[in-house]
């Protein structure tokens, strides 16, 4: 039955519906990356619950025209209106006022959402038009997906895709060095503009496939997915919108196999599962790579010190170090060192002696820099370098 | 007195066509203490100057302002005698280390590209000679080996080289550094005051936001100090004096000049 899905056999709006997510997918992955490398996250999600009463009011003002208010484009109109509205709000708060940004997308978020609600309650007071489906807006609501709707989000995908395309310099400029992008001659404001005004149309066309209140995580999941697999951040926009694409692909597939299922959500808890994996199990950054790497760092350190103190005869204490010692067959069980451990040992006590003088020689400094207790020093130095340094260390006398 | 002025503006406009880097009048204010003061400031074509002063002096205020980072509450910026917005290209700036994100993904070769933004426009495509130019100005910090990491992974030292290499990328004919020795290592000092005295000598014009006193005659022709008005300015041989130090810092000097940030650096 997934597999049906899957492959785009469960009817016309079944298809509909798993097209038109995959492609908001696409559109919010790319379109969130750069605010979330920027760290203007939040920012969206003041957006997107700013669109509610410009929905409200739309549908009002459809009605008083003579109209049944549920023109699907009136009402993304106003919802974009509004939405850019409260943008405007968060950021002139921002830079007018003394008041953080944080602060400002509190409070815009919530007095434009209160102002939703209230005017939703309001409509469903009125006898004209016909407002069910209205509130569809919130977690969003497929089920009434037409080709219009489909065609939207694939124009609108294609925009977003072409903008940040043409933006990709200033964009990043933006995020990685805000003062040297200012410096040479692009605006900091209008770059700015630009990337909110990409993330407003992500939202105002992903609110009939997710809903206002979830679209934040189809702009942010996708991109910290995807950072936890690139140090670059052009593959962090491509990553990001495939991440999307598949995760709004595969949920809305999910969701059309099981009806009972709401899309939005289903596709949402797809893209944090696709999250959790990359967080636990990216070979970069994830939390796993990051514990074997300092368990493996740990152990170098445990063997360093051990065969320094077997170098200067001291005795181990450590469990550990005893532990990794003996398994390396540099020590025997009883402590004693064995030719191996003592041809270790005696390699370890040079390398800290020809590190000693590296670091105490001004000539060295760059070299010295590289220290951490554990690389060898001939990763560092030539052949050439160190037989000086071991001039140095032959006759101490000489250099004094 | 009309005509008096009209010919001090006339002198001045010509004094201007030679400078690099002229701010007349400049106010900076956050909120309503002036960070900078009306500060007039002429550089020297072809010398490397240090503007010093103590903490919370505008240095780094005025360097923002005069590069439009920030935005004045008065004055005007002038280069070779055109409005500084018109000759952005000619002036490649190194912000403070601090005000970078340092985890952003992006390798090293990719932030020397950077400097070449401008010129490339929006969709320029980056083509051979681009891309050896950012090998080339990594070279010339002896940050070569590095091209392929990521910017976050290097040391402080090593991040403000990659830096450097951004602003040559630039050519410019102008650079101007917010701090370029704080946090770095004794090498990376040198290495980039060698990179800079090349530029000076290449014709170029250096203007540094500088901390350590004791080094200011050894890096530096021009010299000018600040504490939120202009003190002094001109020649170090000339204004790097007692007098104007005291005047600069006040009772603080002392305490200046034991700063451990210039000692360890």
């Amino acid at each position: 039955m997934l597999a049906d899905a899957l492959l785009l056999q469960l009817g016309y709006n079944a298809t509909l519906v798993t097209l038109g997510a995959a492609l908001l997918g696409i559109a919010a992955g790319v379109a969130g990356t750069f605010l979330f490398l920027r760290k203007r996250a939040l920012v969206s999600d003041a957006i997107s619950h700013a669109t509610l009463p410009g929905i409200g009011l739309a549908f009002v003002v459809m009605v008083a025209m003579g109209g049944e208010g549920r023109s699907l484009f009136g009402l993304l109109f106003g919802a974009g209106v509004s939405a850019a509205l409260g943008l405007l709000c968060v950021q002139w708060l921002t830079r007018r006022t003394r008041l953080g940004e944080d602060a400002a997308i509190g409070a815009v978020l919530s007095v434009f959402f209160g102002a939703g609600v209230v005017i939703l309650t309001v409509i469903q007071t009125m006898n004209a038009g016909r407002q069910a489906g209205l509130e569809g807006f919130l977690l969003g609501s497929t089920a009434g997906m037409l080709r219009n709707d489909a065609t939207l989000l694939a124009v609108s995908a294609a925009l977003v895709l072409a903008l940040v395309l043409i933006l990709r310099r200033p964009l990043g400029l933006a995020a990685f060095d805000p003062g040297y992008a200012e410096a040479t001659g692009w605006s900091l404001h209008r770059i700015d503009l630009a990337m909110m005004g990409i993330v407003l149309v992500v939202t105002v066309v992903g609110l009939k496939v997710v809903g206002l209140i979830l679209i934040v995580a189809l702009l942010i999941v996708p991109a910290v997915t995807a950072r936890f697999w690139t140090e670059q951040a052009d593959h962090v926009v491509i990553i990001a919108g495939g991440v999307g694409g598949m995760s709004g692909y595969v949920g809305a597939a999910a969701s059309a196999v099981a009806p009972a299922l709401p899309t939005g959500p289903i596709i949402v808890l797809l893209g944090f599962a696709i999250f959790l994996f990359s967080l636990l199990f990216s070979p970069r950054r994830g939390v796993l790579a990051s514990v074997l790497k300092h368990l493996r760092y740990q152990r170098r350190v445990h063997v360093r010190q051990g065969l320094l103190a077997l170098a200067n005869g001291q005795p181990i204490y450590e469990a550990l170090t005893r532990r990794l010692l003996a398994r390396s067959e540099l020590i025997l069980p009883d402590g004693v060192p064995t030719a191996q451990g003592q041809a270790a040992a005696a390699k370890a006590l040079l390398d800290e002696t020809r590190w000693a003088i590296v670091r105490g020689d001004q000539a060295y400094a760059l070299a010295a820099t590289r220290y951490d207790g554990l690389t060898p020093i001939e990763d560092v130095l030539t052949s050439d370098q160190l037989a000086e340094i071991d001039g140095k260390i032959a006759s101490p006398q000489a250099v004094v | 007195m009309t005509i008096a002025l009209v010919t001090s503006q006339d002198t001045d406009a010509a004094i201007r066509v030679t400078s690099p880097l002229a701010v007349r009048g400049m106010t900076v204010s956050y909120g309503q203490t002036p960070a900078v003061f009306s500060v007039d400031l002429t550089l020297r074509a072809g010398a490397m100057t240090a503007i010093v002063g103590p903490n919370g002096a505008g240095k780094s205020t005025l360097l923002k302002a005069a590069l439009g980072v920030i935005a004045p509450l008065a004055g005007s910026v002038t280069v070779f005698g055109q409005p500084m917005t018109q000759m952005r290209e000619r002036i490649a700036y190194v912000p403070q280390r601090a005000s970078v994100d340092w985890d952003y993904p992006v390798r090293v070769i990719d932030v020397v590209m950077m400097g070449m933004y401008t010129k490339l426009g929006l969709l320029g495509r980056v083509r051979h000679q681009h891309k050896a130019l950012a090998r080339d100005c990594l070279e010339r910090v002896g940050m070569a080996d590095f091209a392929n990491r990521q910017i976050g992974q290097l040391s402080g030292g090593q991040q403000q080289r990659v830096f450097i290499a951004r602003s040559l990328a630039q050519q410019a004919n102008i650079y101007v550094l917010d701090e370029p020795f704080a946090g770095v290592d004794a090498a990376t000092e040198k290495a980039i005051v060698a990179v800079l005295q090349g530029l000076r000598d290449a014709g170029k014009s250096v203007l540094a936001v500088h901390h350590d006193l004791a080094t200011v005659p050894d890096y530096f022709d021009d010299v000018v100090l600040l504490n939120t008005q202009l003190v002094a300015a001109g020649p170090v041989a000339e204004v790097f004096n007692e007098t104007n130090l005291q005047a600069a810092y006040g009772g603080r000097l002392t305490t200046a000049r034991v700063d451990p940030e210039s000692v360890a650096s």
